[in-house]
This record gives C-alpha cells, sequence and structure tokens, in this order.
C-alpha cells in the first residue's frame, strides 16, 4: 500500500492554548478518513496544516504526498465568472482543461444549464457544487476537504459520498472533516476529542 | 524563463483580466475620484491659472498616487475572501509568479489606464503642452511602482478587518521616492530641460520593484494566510 | 557556535541573560550619558557661527543615527526571524520598534528646536530631517501592523517583511530626498553639515553617539524582558526564576 500522509506526534498551538497534542496517523491508498471534534478541536487548523498553508504553532512531523487537492470553507471560485471559467481558470491549476471535461463535471453535479452562468447568480448550494464539480476533474491523490458537505442537499449529498468512495477505489485517499455522522462501508474515523491537550 | 511558468504567467492573468473586466466600475471609480479630487484643488487653490500651472505636476501626482493607494489596497481583498488565494498558495507554481500576474493585470486596468487620460487633467490645470508627454510617461512607469510597493502592502494587511487606513501607513512612506522622481520629471520638462534622467530612475526603481515586490508580496500573503 | 545561537533562542537563557545585562549595563549608560553631556553642553566651546544653540547636537545627531541604525537592527531580527525561525528574534524585532520610534521623535523634535534659531522658523522642510520625518512613518507602520495581527505570531512574520522590504527602500528614500531638495534650494542656502567639525566638539559628540547606543541597548533588553514576562507569566521556568 503506498503512504499518502504521515502524521508523528503532531500537535497544535493557538496563541498560548494547546489545542492537540501527541495525533498520529497514516493515510494509505484506498483509505476514507474523516475528522471528527468539537468546535474549536482543531479540525480545520489541521488540514490547513496538512495542505501546508499554515504550520505556526504546528508540532511534530507532517509529510504529505504533493499530489494533494485541498477544498475549504471557501470554494476559491469568482462570482464574476461564468461556471465554465470558474474551472477552466481554477487558481490551483494552471493547464488547461478540455472543455468537455468540464461540461462533464457539472453535470455530474447536477448543473446541466449553468455552464455559461455567472457565479454570483447562483444559489449558495449551486456555488458549493461548483466547487465540489473540481473532484471531478481532479488527478490528485489525495484530497484534502473541510466539511465538504455543508450546504449540500440530500441527493448531493450521496452523489459526492459515491465519488469520494470512487476516488478511494480507484488508488486516492481523501481526509475530509465534518460535524455529520456518516454512513460509509470502510469509513475511518479519526476523533481529535482524544488528543485534546 | 522556462516556458511553462511563462504560460502560468499569462494563464493567471487571462483570468484577472476576465473578471475585472466582467465589473467596468471597478476601473472607471477610481478615474471619476482622480477627477474629483482634481476639482478640489482649484476649488481650494483660486482660479488663477498660472497659480495652478505652477502648481500641477504636485497636484496630478499626488492624486494619483491616493487613487493608486485606493485601488491597490483591494488588490488581494477578493482573493482571500473567496478562497482563490488558499488554491494559489497551493498551485504547482511559485505563489509569487501569481501575484506578479495580478500586479500586472491590476496596473494594465488601473494606471496605464489613468497614464492614457492624464491629459485632460492636466490641460484642466493649465499645465504647458511640452510636459504632458512626459506627465503620461512618468505616470505609466510610476503607477507601475506604486501597484507593486501597494501589493506589498496589501499582502501584508488583506486578512485584517481594519486593512483600509493601515495599507496607507505602510506605503506611503516607501512610494517617497516615486513621487519625487515623477513630480521632478514633469516639473523639469515645464521648464523646458530634459527630464530623461528622472524618467530612468523611475525605470530603475520599477525594475527593482519587479524584482521585490512579488516575492515580498508573496511571503505576506503567506503570512496573511496563516493568522 | 550552532549551540551559542540555540541557546540565545531559548526564552529562559534569554531572560537571565537579560536581567544580568540590564544590571551591568543600566550604570554604565547612566554614567556616558552623565559624563558625556556634561562635556558637551558646559565644557566644548561654543560655535563660532551658531553660538551656544548648537550644543543640541549632542542629543540631535545620537538620537538620529541610532534611530536609522535600530531600523537595520530590527530589520536584521526580522531576517533572523523568517529565515531560523527562532521566538526571541520575534521578541527583539517587536523590542526595537518604539524604542527606535521614540529616538527619531526625539530627533525630530530637537531638529525643530534647532531650526528656530538657526533658520528663524520651527520647521524647515530640510532633506535631512525630511528622511527622519519618512524614517518616523516606517517606523510607525511597523508598530501599527504589529498591533492590527491578533495572532502576534503571524504579527512578527507581517512586520519582517515589512521591515525588509523598507531596508531596501531607505537608501533610496534617503537620495531621492536629497536629489528633491537640491532640486528645489539653490545651493548657496543649503546649511553645510559635512564641513569638519573640531576635535574639541567631536569627542563628546562621539562619547555621546556611544551613550545612546548603550541606551538603544538598554532599552530593547528592558522592553525584551517585559515582553517575555507578559508572555510566559503562566510557565513553570518563569516562576523558578523570580523565585
Amino acid at each position: 500500500m503506498t503512504q499518502l500522509l504521515k502524521l508523528q506526534d503532531v500537535g497544535l498551538e493557538r496563541g498560548v492554548r494547546q489545542l492537540f497534542t501527541g495525533v498520529q496517523l497514516e493515510v494509505a491508498a484506498g483509505e476514507l478518513w474523516q475528522l471528527v471534534g468539537s468546535n474549536g478541536s482543531g479540525k480545520t487548523s489541521l488540514l490547513r496544516a496538512v495542505a501546508g498553508l499554515a504550520r505556526l504553532g504546528v508540532q511534530g512531523s507532517i509529510t504529505c504526498c504533493p499530489s494533494m487537492l485541498f477544498q475549504g470553507h471557501l470554494p476559491g471560485l469568482k462570482s464574476a465568472l461564468t461556471c465554465r471559467e470558474n474551472l477552466l481558470w481554477h487558481a490551483s491549476g494552471g493547464v488547461a482543461i478540455p472543455l468537455s471535461g468540464i461540461d462533464h463535471a457539472l453535470a455530474e453535479v447536477g448543473l446541466v444549464g449553468y455552464e455559461d452562468t455567472v457565479l454570483g447568480q447562483l444559489s449558495a448550494g449551486q456555488q458549493r457544487r461548483v466547487g465540489l464539480a473540481r473532484l471531478w476533474l481532479s488527478k490528485a491523490s489525495l484530497w484534502l476537504l473541510d466539511e465538504p458537505f455543508t450546504a449540500i442537499d440530500v441527493d448531493g449529498s450521496a452523489m459526492l459520498e459515491q465519488q469520494l468512495l470512487r476516488h478511494c477505489q480507484n488508488g486516492g485517499a481523501v481526509v475530509f472533516t465534518s460535524h455529520q455522522p456518516t454512513a460509509v462501508a470502510g469509513l475511518r474515523v479519526l476523533d481529535l476529542n482524544q488528543y485534546a491537550a | 524563463m522556462q516556458p511553462d511558468l511563462l504560460k502560468f504567467l499569462g494563464f493567471q492573468a487571462q483570468r484577472h483580466l476576465r473578471g475585472a473586466l466582467r465589473r467596468p466600475g471597478d476601473i472607471v471609480n477610481p478615474l471619476v475620484f482622480f477627477l474629483m479630487v482634481v476639482t478640489l484643488f482649484p476649488l481650494g487653490l483660486g482660479p488663477d491659472p498660472d497659480v495652478l500651472a505652477d502648481l500641477a505636476p504636485g497636484i496630478v501626482w499626488v492624486v494619483a498616487l491616493l487613487s493608486s493607494l485606493l485601488v491597490s489596497g483591494r488588490l488581494f481583498q477578493s482573493d482571500f475572501e473567496d478562497g482563490t488565494l488558499e488554491q494559489l498558495a497551493l498551485a504547482p507554481h511559485p505563489l509569487a509568479l501569481s501575484v506578479l500576474a495580478e500586479i500586472a493585470s491590476h496596473w494594465l486596468l488601473s494606471g496605464v489606464v489613468l497614464a492614457l487620460v492624464s491629459p485632460v487633467f492636466a490641460l484642466m490645470l493649465n499645465m504647458p503642452g511640452q510636459a504632458i508627454p512626459v506627465l503620461m510617461a512618468s505616470l505609466l512607469l510610476g503607477t507601475l511602482c506604486l501597484s507593486l510597493f501597494g501589493a506589498i502592502g496589501a499582502a501584508l494587511t488583506v486578512g485584517l478587518r481594519r486593512g483600509g487606513v493601515l495599507l496607507s501607513l505602510l506605503i506611503i512612506p516607501l512610494t517617497v521616492p516615486v513621487l519625487i522622481f515623477g513630480t521632478s520629471a514633469v516639473r523639469e520638462a515645464v521648464l523646458g530641460y530634459d527630464p530623461g534622467s528622472w524618467l530612468a530612475l523611475l525605470g530603475a526603481l520599477s525594475l527593482v520593484g519587479l524584482v521585490v515586490a512579488p516575492i515580498a508580496a508573496a511571503a505576506g500573503l503567506r503570512i496573511s494566510l496563516e493568522a | 557556535m550552532w549551540a551559542f545561537i540555540h541557546k540565545f533562542g531559548s526564552p529562559p537563557w534569554f531572560f537571565r541573560f537579560a536581567s544580568t545585562a540590564v544590571r551591568w549595563l543600566l550604570p554604565v549608560v547612566i554614567g556616558a550619558l552623565v559624563f558625556g553631556a556634561v562635556w558637551g553642553l558646559l565644557y566644548a566651546p561654543p560655535d563660532f557661527r551658531q553660538g551656544n544653540s548648537y550644543r543640541i547636537i549632542f542629543i540631535h545627531v545620537p538620537s538620529a543615527v541610532v534611530a536609522l541604525a535600530g531600523y537595520y537592527v530590527m530589520a536584521s531580527a526580522g531576517l533572523v526571524s523568517l529565515v531560523w525561525k527562532i521566538k526571541m528574534a520575534d521578541t527583539a524585532m517587536r523590542a526595537v520598534a518604539p524604542v527606535g520610534a521614540a529616538l527619531t521623535f526625539v530627533a525630530l523634535v530637537t531638529g525643530a528646536i534647532w531650526g528656530k534659531p538657526t533658520w528663524g522658523a520651527w520647521w524647515v522642510w530640510d532633506a535631512r530631517i525630511t528622511s527622519m520625518l519618512i524614517l518616523f512613518f516606517l517606523y510607525l507602520g511597523v508598530i501599527a501592523l504589529f498591533e492590527a495581527y491578533d495572532n502576534k505570531a503571524a504579527a512578527a512574520k507581517a512586520c519582517a517583511v515589512l521591515s525588509l522590504v523598507g531596508t531596501v527602500n531607505i537608501p533610496i528614500i534617503y537620495k531621492s530626498v536629497d536629489w528633491w531638495y537640491s532640486l528645489h534650494q539653490p545651493a548657496s542656502i543649503k546649511f553645510t553639515g559635512e564641513t569638519a567639525i573640531d576635535a574639541s566638539m567631536l569627542y563628546p559628540l562621539l562619547v555621546m553617539i556611544a551613550a545612546f547606543y548603550g541606551l538603544f541597548a538598554l532599552l530593547v533588553l528592558v522592553n525584551m524582558r517585559t515582553e517575555l514576562l507578559a508572555t510566559y507569566r503562566q510557565s513553570a521556568w518563569l516562576r523558578s526564576e523570580l523565585g
């Protein structure tokens, strides 16, 4: 099994408060992990630390494979651009993606007919769906998703779960945070409350 | 530069330009601000054309500096608020390169446009005709410097709630040389001397800015993401 | 060497070092200040053109010199903090800023007071005093930026970037202000500052400059010590240190 992420003795200090300490985690290809923990337990901070966005106050060692996709609370989409343009010129990219692939991804998240609509005119849930459409375009092996189920309806959640599972079956791995208990086969759970300092 | 990186630069710039062009108000409003503030000076100083002509280089340049500060402070705001910045920071290419693309497209839509319409303001303030091409050239180079320095301040304050005034405090002292070189060039031209050396200094300053600003702004953005 | 740097970066070690250093520096600095001031103000001969009013240089010049050097000290601490991520460098940077700003302010006020008998006005837009004013702005920017951040670790990094950019810019600012001044003033009015200074005035001035460097170091150490007391007030090592 290829190892995609390894946390050794990871702790996090915010200001003078120690949020958690001694987190051990190994994520191998094919694994689906959910990070749980009460509000303020540091789920988002841990995910951002893993992605390499925020390393201030982080102790321990984090080894993360470079082929990684991070989706935070904010989708990273421009409200002045259309759905197509947003995916075509997504900030994390740099290489042109074929339009057919983009339209296919938009169809998967249920946005047929909205390809040329400016993002600002969509509802909050639809905008989240545009952000999630990246998952159908991504070639990264490790996905780090912060609260991917927020503002997504029942159909959307089912579709997203399917996609996460498919990614794991194809040799990828997913780490996501969520408050809701998620009933997916083979789900592993890391509870940050157990590591609270 | 590797062709790959150049392509990425163009790719990012295209995205910024396309988004900005959808909001023409953001391009026009600073120009209206410029026009309004220029109007305030004759109202405050009196309409005497000779007095105005004497003060015109300084007035136009100070107002250009202020309006440039006003817009460059918002340079990374929307990127920070919608999460684009996180994605740029994680992109496979250096963040400094994305910053450079952003500054360049910002300058095209603010500084270059300002330089192009500046003759109107110069004529309103009774500036002699021979100085107007020099004014345009100095504004073209000077606004590039202002955008570059402004980007550093914008990057350091983007995550702060009270960023607006703070940005001016950080950036105004750094822009002193730009103002001096710019006004001196125009003044020399008004007096009929050769402004070449001042324009060359502005060009040199832009080059320093092109090297320093993307790196410093990228570092600032990473710090803003941490906070 | 590395062990030494490492030791310097540890808060408990630095706290002890600062406490000892402050105890030794305090009498030395006060002594040097009194000695230099008495020599300069009472025993140095009056200037042939300015009479006794020139004596303010014994305050003005040292504070201006140390204020400028202080900015570079702050930027160096910022560089250390960014590159080697040493916590004490953050503390040092934060401690230098208010001291540097205060010295710049002293230089500005003494410059203004000196200006009254020399030029007949409290404020003259002379090249050097204008540069000093901009240096003051640069310090204020760093302090304001530090205060604006809630996360103090990030604040220190942001200030480090800003002060490094300022360091690149300071020579350009000084030079441009010089040119600006010479462009607008005919050379004959320019106040001659570069004329040779007589040894009888130079030595007390050098003593005062040295004393001001000492004062700067003393104030920075006191500031850093206070900062450590505030940050680690809950820590066991600090409690045992204070007994």
